[in-house]
This record gives structure tokens, C-alpha cells and sequence, in this order.
């Protein structure tokens, strides 16, 4: 048997295995660095990796070959597993844009009193001398950069995957550094553990189904490659039941992942019992790599089958749209209620994923569901994670006050905090002049464009739902009084050193500038094209 | 050669890890039946390489056991943490996050 060297194409994928270098150099630190030092060269070493890389995806992105049609730019590497192509590459750029940002917040040490917000010595029990020990001696996780910046990596190769069985291995990279992220966090810490106990034994119910799935496509194409795939599906050779099978089961895995109805039971509960930091990337950067990953298998892979998978997303957009609405109504925690809207932002990127995939079907500047979902991820991403930034600065003497009743009034104590996240909550909701509302009109018109009225009705019915708990938040903390609420409930705004600032500030511009020029970044979108083949 | 006893074993393996996870209550047990469903899929991985004749599924296999200790590290270090901290590892007990 001959076997063949593989090649790699190390000129187009350096900046992902910067990253992985990164991370595995972030290991290493964790070994060898004193632990006074070993802070502040994780946090250099991570934000430095990532520039790194982000300025590597310009780079890569500016000379990509055009494909034989002209509509794709890109080329398919390492063997046929990894599509470096436009889309890819504006994944890949606002993830590790978003990953600074969760960097950034990682990083926040001034609102613990000069201690990250993750605990201090995770095997210590929690209320024991050696939990108290670790406290007073103010020691501090650092291992959470190394495990960033894999989560990072695993995000960055999902998006990117041109193969079931790379799109299996990154969707394990990116979540298990994340299940123990989410059980580390300083305060709260029961409720944090039992996050990532629910995270970690659901996710893993669901990527097993995500794997039994791809067992079975690939025993209907007998390939791994979304283009043999693809091409076994156009021609109908194997055994049909096999093929839809494995196109449900793989969904389950993909639509776990983006926290749809009725896969989105964790979402609320890890969501709010996860550090804030870790809940702000997570809820960004997950949803960005799932949909990344569903479009390419969806359009590449099975996109000469749509008629077959479209009903099923159809119905799940808007059971998903309806269930995160109709429960944010309900929520107490703000933790909990931006959990539920981003299950209800999940359901508005569906329907834009039913959109009109080819650019052929549309006329000159309207664009295809690839980029209006490409356009709604940049401006869901900036928004999410300045509003978690925010609910980092709002606390009281136990910490982080996400209860209602704490936000009451803090409009009157601190307008500046309170209006920016008026402002992060407005956009969610949609409301023109706001990034939200021209991401909301991108995903709706190409659904509109491709026939699917009634999702398009059933989500503007739920965004009028939706305005109605932005708008209760809002109301809650400029006309509320705050005498109810007892003395010790009453949260405050704690000052935050510059990194927190910072992420918040470029939130609300990127959120601004999007909702009033969105041109340039709809622009980018339109650029990146369609996938490579 | 005809692989259809072992695609059907596998399903029922796959499906004998499902209902564990359901109905178990010991998050320990549960974990056990998840590794069963990841083993149910090697078993239908290997079964589609022998019936197409390659070898695709074969390292797939290979794969997934690495995959699946890689989860094992990670889930026994959230269930023993859990365990020490509530001196019990039900699934029932982990109710402070609800509704």
C-alpha cells in the first residue's frame, strides 16, 4: 500500500493554528511561569494571539483565489478538511473579534476587588478553610486563557470544517474547554457547578446523536467530504432512510448547539449559573461557530436535498422564536431573560438560513441568506456581549445583582451604565437606527425572498413580543422606585478598570454604527460570497 | 458483504444509551450510557467501512475513542466536583437553576 504525504496549506490556515498555538504555549506558561507573573503573561500572551491571528485572517482574506464561477472565493485545504473561503474567513474574523472582547472581560480584575471573577482554587469545597485560604492568598485560576483560547480554536475550525468527521472533532474542542469554563466562577459557585454539570451531560447527550448521525450519512455516501456527499445525494445512490436519519440526528447536535426550541433547555441554565465573562463569549462565539458549521452542511452537503430538511426548519424556527419570547416575559434574572432572548435571536437566524441561498435568484444588491445571517451574527455578537459586560459591572455586597428588583431605579443612580444598556437592549429588540434592526430586516426579506411567509410573520409577531420584555427592562430601571426593594438588594454600579470599558464602548459603537452606516460591514458580507464547494 | 445485523445492533446499542440517559438518575450512570451511544456509533462506523470498502469510517472509529476519553477527563472532573460539594451525584439533586 503507497501512502502519500498529506499537504497542508499552512499559507492559508495560519491563523487558526496560531491560535492553537497560543493555546497550547498557554499550557506550557501554566507550568514553568512563577504564579505572580503568570497573569499578566496569559492575558498578554492570549490578546497578543489573538491580534495575531485576526490581523492573519486580513491577510489571508485579502488574496483568495477566485473559484471557476466567480461567486466563491477560497480554496479547500488539508486534504479536503478544512474550506478556507470567504464566509470562513468572516467567521473566523468576528469570532476572534468577540474572543477580545471575552479576553478583555477575562481580564477584569478591579470589580472582584484585584481577583478575576473565577474561583480562586476550583478543587477547594465551597464554604471550607481551604476555599477561604485560597481567597485570602488571592490566587486565581490562569488556566482559563489556555482554555479560551482552545474553545477559540474549535470555534474557528467548526465554521470552517469541510467534513463530518473535522466537524465532530471541532464541535468536542470547542465544548469541553467551555464545560469547565462554565463551572469556575467565584461567587455563586453551587449555582456554577451545577451549569456545568447540565452543560456537560447535555452536550454530551447531544453530540452522541450529533455522531450516530454522521455514522449514518456516512453509510449512505460512503465519504466524509461534503462535496462526495453532496454528490451522492444529487444522485440519489444509496439508502434514502439512512440519509434522512442522519440529516435529523446531525440537526439535533447542530441545533443544540445554537440553542434551539426544543433543544434549548440548557441555555437559560448555563447562561446564568456561568461566570459573566465566560457567558458573554460563549453566547457569542458558540452561536457564531454553530451556524457557521449548520450553514456549510446544510448548503454544501445536503443543499440538493433543501426540500427535505426546509419544513423541519421551518417548524423549529418558529417553536424556537415563540419559546424564547414568550418565556423571557416570565424571567426575574436578567442573566436569565438575555438567555431566553438569545434563544428568540436563534429562532430570527433560522428564518434567515431559509433564505434564498443563491445569488444567481437575486437581483443586483439584495442579499443571499449567507450574508444576511453573516450580517445578524455581527450585530447580535456586539450587543450580547456589551449587555454581559454590563450585568458584570451591576452589583451589590454579594456580588453580581441579576435580580430585578436589584436593576429597580438604577437609571436614577447611574444613567450612564443604565442608558448604555437600554441602549444594547433597544438593539436586541430591533428598534431602527440600532444594529439589530437592520440585521432583523437582512434575515427577514431573503426569507421573505425565498417563500417562507409564515416564519416571517411568526417572527415579526415575536419581535413585537420581544420589544415587549426589552422595553419592561427599561422601564424597570428609569420609572421604577427603588424604595421596595430592601437595603441590602439595592445594586450599584461598581467602576470598572479599562478592559471592561473598553469592550463596552466599542459594543455600543460597532451597535451604533452598524444600526446607522450598516453599508460597509453588509458590504464585507456580500464580499465574502458564497462557500467553496 | 451484507453489514445490515451490525447497522442494526448499533441501533439498538444507540438506543439502549438513549433510554439510560432518560431514566438513570446517577449522573455517573448517565455518563456511562452517553459512552455507550458514542460506542453504538463507532460499531455503525466500522460496519459502513467494511460495506463501502473504505477506510474513512475505519479512522473515524479511532477518532471518536480519542474524542470520547478526551469528554471522559473532562465529565469525571464536573461529576467528582459536583459530588464533593453535595456528597451525591443525582441529577435530581442539581435543581437550584430552574425555570
Amino acid at each position: 500500500m503507497d501512502f502519500t504525504k498529506p499537504t497542508i496549506e499552512y499559507a492559508d490556515l495560519w491563523p487558526l493554528l496560531v491560535v492553537f498555538g497560543v493555546a497550547c504555549a498557554g499550557v506550557v506558561v501554566e507550568a514553568f511561569v512563577p504564579r505572580a507573573l503568570r497573569f499578566i503573561i496569559q492575558t498578554a500572551l492570549a490578546v497578543a494571539g489573538i491580534l495575531v491571528a485576526l490581523a492573519g485572517t486580513v491577510i489571508v482574506a485579502r488574496d483568495l483565489d477566485v473559484l471557476g464561477d466567480g461567486v466563491a472565493r477560497g480554496a479547500i485545504d488539508a486534504e479536503g478538511t478544512i474550506a478556507v473561503d470567504g464566509p470562513a474567513l468572516f467567521f473566523w474574523g468576528i469570532l476572534l473579534v468577540f474572543a477580545l472582547g471575552g479576553a478583555l472581560l477575562f481580564a477584569e480584575r478591579r470589580l472582584e476587588g484585584g481577583v478575576s471573577a473565577f474561583a480562586g482554587q476550583a478543587a477547594a469545597l465551597p464554604g471550607t478553610e481551604a476555599e477561604r485560604q485560597a481567597s485570602t492568598r488571592g490566587l486565581e485560576h490562569t488556566e482559563v486563557y489556555p482554555l479560551m483560547m482552545f474553545a477559540l480554536g474549535g470555534m474557528m475550525l467548526f465554521s470552517a470544517a469541510n467534513d463530518l468527521l473535522t466537524l465532530f472533532v471541532a464541535l468536542e474542542v470547542l465544548s469541553l474547554p467551555l464545560y469547565l469554563l462554565c463551572g469556575l466562577a467565584r461567587r455563586r459557585r453551587l449555582l456554577s457547578q451545577e451549569a456545568a454539570l447540565k452543560y456537560f451531560l447535555l452536550g454530551a447527550f447531544s453530540s452522541a446523536f450529533f455522531l450516530y448521525g454522521v455514522a449514518l450519512v456516512y453509510g449512505f455516501s460512503g465519504a466524509m467530504g461534503f462535496a462526495e456527499i453532496n454528490e451522492a445525494v444529487r444522485n440519489d445512490i444509496g439508502n434514502q432512510t439512512l440519509l434522512l436519519m442522519g440529516i435529523g440526528m446531525i440537526s439535533v447536535g447542530l441545533l443544540f448547539k445554537v440553542g434551539a426550541a426544543p433543544f434549548h433547555s440548557w441555555t437559560p441554565d448555563v447562561y446564568q449559573g456561568a461566570p459573566t465573562p465566560v457567558t458573554a463569549f460563549m453566547a457569542a462565539g458558540t452561536k457564531i461557530a454553530a451556524f457557521g458549521a449548520m450553514l456549510r452542511i446544510f448548503y454544501v452537503a445536503f443543499g440538493s436535498d433543501r426540500w427535505t430538511w426546509q419544513p423541519m426548519l421551518w417548524i423549529i424556527a418558529i417553536l424556537t422564536m415563540l419559546v424564547g419570547a414568550v418565556l423571557a416575559i416570565v424571567q426575574t434574572d436578567m442573566k436569565r431573560m438575555l438567555a431566553y432572548s438569545s434563544v428568540a435571536h436563534t429562532g430570527f437566524l433560522l428564518t434567515g438560513v431559509l433564505g434564498v441561498q443563491a445569488a444567481s435568484e437575486l437581483a443586483d444588491g439584495e442579499v443571499t441568506s449567507l450574508q444576511a445571517v453573516l450580517f445578524y451574527l455581527t450585530t447580535y455578537g456586539f450587543s450580547i456581549i456589551g449587555a454581559f459586560a454590563i450585568v458584570t459591572l451591576v452589583r451589590d455586597a454579594g456580588g453580581e445583582a441579576t435580580q430585578f428588583r436589584s436593576w429597580r431605579g438604577l437609571g436614577r443612580r447611574s444613567p450612564l451604565v443604565a442608558g448604555l444598556f437600554a441602549f444594547f437592549l433597544l438593539s436586541m429588540a430591533g428598534i431602527p437606527l440600532t444594529a439589530g434592526f437592520v440585521g432583523k430586516w437582512a434575515v427577514f426579506t431573503v426569507a421573505l425572498a425565498a417563500g417562507a411567509w409564515p416564519v416571517v410573520i411568526a417572527a415579526v409577531l415575536c419581535s413585537i413580543i420581544a420589544v415587549f420584555f426589552y422595553v419592561r427592562v427599561i422601564l424597570l430601571m428609569f420609572f421604577d422606585d427603588d424604595d421596595v426593594t430592601a437595603p441590602g438588594e439595592v445594586a450599584s454600579v461598581t467602576k470598572p478598570s479599562v478592559l471592561t470599558s473598553a469592550t463596552i464602548l466599542v459594543g455600543v459603537a460597532a451597535t451604533l454604527v452598524l444600526g446607522v452606516v450598516p453599508g460597509p460591514v453588509l458590504d464585507l458580507a456580500a464580499n465574502a460570497g458564497q462557500f467553496v464547494r | 458483504m451484507n453489514v445490515t445485523a451490525y447497522v442494526v445492533l448499533s441501533g439498538i446499542l444507540f438506543t439502549i444509551g438513549c433510554v439510560g440517559v432518560l431514566t438513570r438518575r446517577n449522573a455517573i450512570v448517565v455518563f456511562m450510557c452517553v459512552e455507550l451511544m458514542l460506542n453504538a456509533s463507532n460499531l455503525a462506523l466500522v460496519a459502513f467501512a467494511r460495506q463501502h470498502g473504505n477506510l474513512d469510517g475505519q479512522i473515524a472509529a479511532f477518532f471518536v475513542m480519542v474524542v470520547a476519553a478526551a469528554e471522559v477527563v473532562v465529565g469525571l472532573a464536573i461529576i467528582m466536583t459536583i459530588f464533593r460539594t453535595r456528597r451525591s451525584a443525582s441529577v435530581d439533586d442539581a435543581s437550584l437553576l430552574k425555570y
